[in-house]
């Protein structure tokens, strides 16, 4: 009980100076996914278009990224490309790969994408031919067609296994401390190292992490309901 | 190509083959039993099994491993203070199998579930009801059906589980990411052979994709699909 009174700042957001715990690891979090996010709705819809020379090097990345852990991925980043004497040359580079907290979102956007990516993909791919038929009839052009019609519907389509995603990335975001970012789990380990008392500063870590989890499971659970209404069963009446 | 370094990386990725499997194998397992408790019909057991699934789901599987595996030893220590004898250092190997299993019993229990419900229960009473125990409705009705159902999952799982053993490095086993570590310091090459270590990853999940394929094939024997 002591042990909550004197670190449940740290836990949740602050240890006095810089964001840390919690807050930290929701930060990671939200900025990993937008990044990915972004980047992934163009890679996907390269990814499922017919043409070649658009989709295989997206299936690629896909495959490099999703076929690797992204703890080594983090480390090939951080220790790794900072270890290159080129990268140490350009000034540049050297800023940005000295900053652990840089690495990790790096590393944390370019594996979600990937993620991402194949998801999206799938969902556009499977959309019914018929309304890309009725479109086409309608003479959209090939922009509006995906902006109008494929898109909307697909991202709705990919809204359960996005929310997954969503929480497979929270649950990866504990890699970070090797990058010595401050996240809940860095927290967690270095009030091991000062109270030895690992069950309490695990398991408060843990608990964390759980209600995070539930949480966002809820409000996907919301959202689904909300924007996939169009696929649920009609109501006797 | 790897400095002299050849030999361990072979035994840091034997290692992590071991490691995987032998997680597996628990993993399964647990998961046969935990899927056994969901479709129970006892409501101690589903509120158990469901216990179980929703708290290990819901906690990444670092924070577990870092979890058990101080809690683990800290209760043996207080277990072999209180009777007397030598401290008992868990080894980090049977940890990492032990805790990895029991984290991933819970994904398989999910899998498993579904897979159980889609073999109709009339053929389960049919088995019953010709005078099989229940390891024989079991091991002759649910199991070779179910598997058709639940292959998509453990392909997803198995992977999801190759690529979670990296992680046990920070509990002090030398696995692959270890010893790859280990060799770059030393070389002064990091970038080099965590390269190496992600090439072999790569390699075994695409390897044992090629087996999940053939897997699914074998047990969709006699179904025929759609043509879309």
């Amino acid at each position: 009980m002591d042990m909550l009174f004197e670190y449940w700042k740290v836990y949740l957001y602050t240890d006095g100076g810089k964001m840390t715990g919690l807050a930290m690891t929701l930060w990671l979090l939200v900025l990993s996914l937008a990044i990915g996010f972004m980047a992934a709705v163009p890679l996907a819809v390269a990814r499922a278009s017919s043409n070649r020379w658009l989709a295989t090097p997206v299936r690629l990345y896909t495959y490099l990224f999703r076929g690797t852990p992204l703890y080594v991925q983090l480390l090939l980043i951080y220790s790794g490309v900072y270890g290159l004497a080129t990268v140490r040359d350009i000034d540049v580079l050297n800023q940005f790969f000295r900053n652990g907290f840089n690495c990790t979102i790096l590393a944390f956007a370019l594996n979600t994408c990937a993620y991402t990516t194949e998801i999206f993909a799938g969902a556009i791919a499977s959309t019914a031919y018929g309304e890309v038929e009725a479109a086409r009839a309608y003479g959209m052009s090939r922009w509006k067609l995906y902006l109008r019609v494929i898109l909307p519907s697909a991202l709705r389509r990919a809204l359960p296994n996005y929310g997954n995603e969503v929480i497979l990335m929270l649950h990866a975001t504990s890699v970070a401390f090797v990058a010595t970012v401050p996240d809940l789990l860095k927290v967690a380990r270095d009030v091991n190292a000062a109270t030895y008392r690992s069950f309490e500063a695990f398991g408060l870590a843990a608990a964390l992490y759980l209600v995070i989890s539930l949480a966002v499971v809820h409000l996907f659970k919301k959202a689904e309901y909300k924007w996939l209404a169009f696929l649920r069963p009609t109501e006797k009446t | 190509m790897l400095h002299g370094y050849g030999a361990v990386i072979a035994e840091g990725t034997w290692q992590t083959v071991k490691l995987a499997f032998l997680s597996l194998l628990l993993a399964v397992l647990i998961g046969l039993l935990g899927a056994s408790a969901k479709v129970a019909r006892r409501k101690g057991l589903n509120r158990v099994a469901a216990l179980y699934t929703t708290l290990i789901r819901g906690v990444p599987d670092l924070v577990l491993m870092l979890l058990l595996f101080y809690s683990i030893q800290m209760w043996l220590n207080h277990l072999t203070d209180y009777a007397g004898i030598g401290q008992i250092d868990i080894d980090p190997f049977v940890a990492g199998v032990l805790t990895i299993g029991f984290i991933y019993g819970a994904y398989f229990t999910e899998t498993f579930r579904g897979a159980f419900l889609s073999v109709p229960a009339g053929q389960l009473e049919a088995g019953v009801s010709v005078g099989m125990t229940g390891f024989q409705v079991f091991r002759r009705i649910l199991f070779p059906q179910m598997m058709r159902f639940a292959l998509p999952g453990i392909a997803n799982n198995w992977q999801v589980l190759v690529k979670a053993t990296a992680l046990v490095s920070l509990i002090g086993l030398t696995d692959l990411v270890k010893v790859a570590q280990d060799a770059g310091k030393s070389t002064f090459s990091m970038f080099h052979f965590i390269l190496v270590a992600a090439v072999i990853y790569l390699a075994l999940t695409s390897a044992s994709n090629l087996v999940l394929i053939w897997l699914g094939k074998r047990y969709s024997l006699g179904v025929r699909e759609a043509r879309l």
